[in-house]
């Protein structure tokens, strides 16, 4: 059993779990995933890796509840334990197996919407542990979504933050601070990293696009087995279709199809939320009812 | 002078089931069991036997059962099978020990699969425990996969004395008999997780949420965890699709998510979070087990389903049974017709399938009449969902992180020879991940062999030490 060692409110509606699962915190990188079963009748959810710690077995991820699942698996406390928790899965980042001197010599804008502040978070450590601090946008649609800000900040040169509603840093959207960096020191960037909603990778990728900056996104796109087995997950990169468990989930954004991405994660909408809103409205106020 | 015919199986009438993931056939009670065994000649050369990959004894359990020994039929087919129950109710038995069958020149062949299947579950009922052969010895075997090839590699080395691990990627153990065949064949509690339990009664662990490649490696697996050898049996599990127009399209999945949502995630069930979207129209393309498991799974879940094959019924290559049932249950064929393109709304969702006639040439490389396109034949099936079932590949977690471990064009680990032997020292292969996808019973001959190969390894590793 994978038990919840600690658990955090870290934003409205988002939680910070520590997980105790040594197999996956032993080989867990920067850039690779879970997958987390609450319990029996639960889905299998994928969720990015936050953090980790080999020789104490835990891993650490982030969780926004959005529906019926999301908002099961918040219910767990501290003690209790997760049915499955399966992984590390997908790919590392490259750069974690690149040679330290490539890595010396680039310069990397990393941009993290929302909970993509998670999955940002092990990319920008290990680089700052391999000598390399990278700078990052950190955007949210107001201050109290803007979330691990003093870990990142300890690793990490320069944090530029936008909020939507303009209630912490620069009003505005990611794209809107990255621009401004961008024209600001042209030619100093060899690599954007962006990890976020579907929509604001989109917007990254067709902005740097024009800077002919190489850009790389992290994919959340539906998944089941996550071991390459359902195709739920598949995407189509540069005109191939790949499967983002098995062959990503970091691809190369100016050869994503965003639209049909969206498209595709939009397709069990109804099943995962209309029809469940009922229960999720239920399950709202009976926790409400129980404090 | 023998009944012609075989004793008749109980089944759920076809409109009810069609509403129910309950199982279709309620195989032999014990007295159908017995009267179906008196019907065995017990040949003094049973061709069933050598038809049967794994070689069970078969005049001699059918003969136990004639004597109402079900104890003793149990323990001579667990010399041979792990899996009874499972392969009575899933093996293509007319093309193997049943095909052999003298009765079957004259009448019906002995029912030998229901006789299994009855066996299988009696022992279940009855407690009755596979014997394990050989004292435990400190040798410690990983198997890869917990499908029929990994299961059976892991039992048969147990019952020779190995400390065995198996480890599996997904939360539940029992590989394409968890996650691929539904329900209403193939019961999940009352079959597989007992079969499976049987097998951790020998002694062999199960590690479930281990994907091996990406939780540790092969190397790691022999370098670090102590391991001797490696036995991989991790199936062909990639679906594979036609590279046509419009696949992306929202509607449009692989046979293996359809079924896993239904069977692993048990989306058919309210108590069970996983969405599954079926539709009102499903097109199911392909004429396999796979493609007829989707189309019933379809049924079930309330909507109007064809099959689309390229060839005629006579090639469709799913067994017997599962055909016949499918069109009990209303399954319309399109036979010999083939998708060229899916088609969509502004919306992304799908719409229909453009598909063409074909009509069957020249024998191809497999023997079967190639099927060839009639010139100006398209045509449109209107549809809501289209479910995709044109065969499946090995994964490559496994071969893109074993060096030395080579693998074929498809991706198929390959065996040096028929133990399953492979390319690195000390990691053995068999099933559906050398092969390419088969059936549960060559699986679990191709592993009985590794096993045998095994032994035989880590004995000359050790001898004279
Ligand atoms: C829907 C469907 C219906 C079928 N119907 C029939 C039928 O009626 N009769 C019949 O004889 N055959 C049937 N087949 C074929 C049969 O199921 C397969 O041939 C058989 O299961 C192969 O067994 P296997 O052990 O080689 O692989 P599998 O059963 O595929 O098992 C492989 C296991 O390995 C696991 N795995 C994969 N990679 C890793 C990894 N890296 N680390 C850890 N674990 C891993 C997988 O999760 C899986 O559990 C059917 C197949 C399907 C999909
Ligand atoms: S999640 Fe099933 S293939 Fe990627």
């Amino acid at each position: 059993m994978f038990k919840l060692l600690e658990k955090k409110k870290i934003g409205p509606d988002i939680w910070q779990m520590k997980v105790s699962a040594p197999r996956v915190a032993k080989y867990a990188k920067p850039g690779q995933f879970v997958i987390v079963i609450t319990d029996k009748r639960g889905e299998r959810i994928p969720l990015t890796i936050c953090d980790y710690n080999k020789d104490e077995g835990w891993v650490m991820i982030v969780l926004q509840v959005v529906g019926l699942s999301t908002s099961r698996m918040a219910e767990l406390n501290e003690g209790d334990s997760f049915a499955d928790f399966v992984g590390p899965l997908g790919q590392p980042s490259w750069f974690v197996n690149a040679e330290p001197s490539d890595i010396r010599g680039h310069n990397f804008i990393f941009i993290a919407g929302g909970v993509g502040a998670a999955p940002v978070y092990p990319q920008l450590k290990w680089l700052a542990d391999n000598g390399k601090k990278a700078d990052l946008i950190l955007g949210a649609r107001s201050a109290e979504q803007l979330i691990l800000l003093p870990e990142l900040k300890e690793v990490t040169n320069e944090v530029y933050i936008a909020t939507n509603d303009g209630s912490a840093g620069e009003k505005g959207f990611v794209t809107d601070t990255l621009k401004k960096v961008l024209l600001e020191r042209p030619e100093y960037y060899n690599e954007c990293i962006a990890i976020g909603p579907m929509i604001m990778m989109k917007s990254v990728a067709e902005m740097t696009r024009t800077f002919a900056l190489k850009t790389t996104v992290s994919l959340n796109t539906l998944m089941i087995d996550g071991t390459g087995m359902c195709g739920a997950c598949r995407v189509t990169v540069g005109g191939k279709i790949k499967f983002t468990c098995v062959d990503g989930p970091e691809f190369d954004a100016h050869l994503v199809d965003f639209d049909e991405a969206m498209r595709r994660q939009g397709m069990y909408k109804r099943e995962e939320t209309e029809s469940h809103r009922c229960n999720i409205d239920k399950a709202v106020e009976e926790s409400h009812k129980r404090k | 002078m023998k009944q012609v015919n075989r004793v008749p199986v109980r089944e759920q009438d076809p409109e009810v089931r069609k509403n129910n993931f309950d199982e279709v056939c309620l195989g032999y009670n014990e007295d159908e069991a017995v009267a179906e065994a008196s019907r065995c000649l017990n040949c003094k050369k049973p061709l069933c036997v050598s038809d049967c990959p794994v070689s069970i004894d078969i005049p001699s359990f059918v003969e136990k059962i004639k004597n109402r020994e079900f104890y003793q039929a149990a323990e001579i087919i667990s010399r041979s099978s792990v899996l009874p129950s499972v392969c009575g109710r899933v093996c293509p038995q007319e093309s193997q020990c049943e095909g052999k069958c003298i009765l079957g020149v004259k009448g019906d062949p002995v029912s030998i699969g229901k006789l299994e299947r009855f066996i299988g579950d009696w022992g279940r009922d009855n407690g009755f425990i596979i014997p394990v052969k050989s004292e435990p010895n400190s040798h410690r075997v990983a198997v890869i996969g917990s499908g029929p090839a990994g299961l059976t590699c892991a039992g048969e080395l147990a019952s020779l004395g190995y400390d065995v691990t198996i480890f599996e990627a997904l939360h539940k153990a029992g590989g394409v008999l968890e996650y691929g065949i539904p329900e209403f064949r193939l019961p999940k509690e009352k079959v597989v997780r007992q079969e499976v339990e049987n097998v951790k009664r020998m002694g062999v662990k199960i590690i479930t949420n281990a994907v091996i490649g990406k939780a540790g490696t092969i190397d790691n697996l022999l370098d670090n965890e102590g391991f001797d050898a490696i036995f991989v049996g991790t199936g062909a599990g990639l679906p594979l699709f036609m590279n046509i127009p419009g696949e992306n399209l929202n509607g449009v999945l692989s046979a293996n998510e359809f079924l896993t949502r239904i069977n692993l995630m048990k989306a058919y069930d309210d108590e069970f979070d996983t969405p599954v979207r079926t539709g009102q129209r499903v097109a199911v393309v392909g004429g396999g087990n796979v493609a007829m498991d989707s189309a019933r799974s379809a049924v079930r879940m309330g909507a109007d389903v064809s099959v689309i094959y390229r060839r005629s019924a006579e090639e469709l290559p799913a067994r017997a049974e599962e055909v016949h049932h499918a069109r009990e249950e209303g399954i319309d064929f399109r036979l010999l017709t083939n998708p060229v393109e899916v088609l969509g709304n502004e919306k992304g969702w799908v719409t229909g399938l453009k598909c063409v006639r074909m009509e069957l040439g020249e024998p191809d490389e497999s023997g079967r009449r190639r099927p060839v396109v009639i010139p100006d034949s398209e045509f449109i099936i209107e549809t809501d969902t289209v479910i995709m079932s044109l065969g499946t590949s090995p994964n490559p977690l496994i071969a893109g992180t074993t060096p030395n471990l080579e693998t074929d064009r498809k991706g198929c680990v390959k065996a040096v020879d028929e133990n399953g032997t492979t390319t690195r020292e000390g990691v053995f292969a068999a099933g559906d991940v050398v092969t390419g996808s088969a059936t549960v019973i060559l699986a679990m001959g191709a592993a009985r062999k590794s096993a045998k190969a095994i032994d035989d390894y880590i004995r000359s590793k050790y001898a004279g030490k």
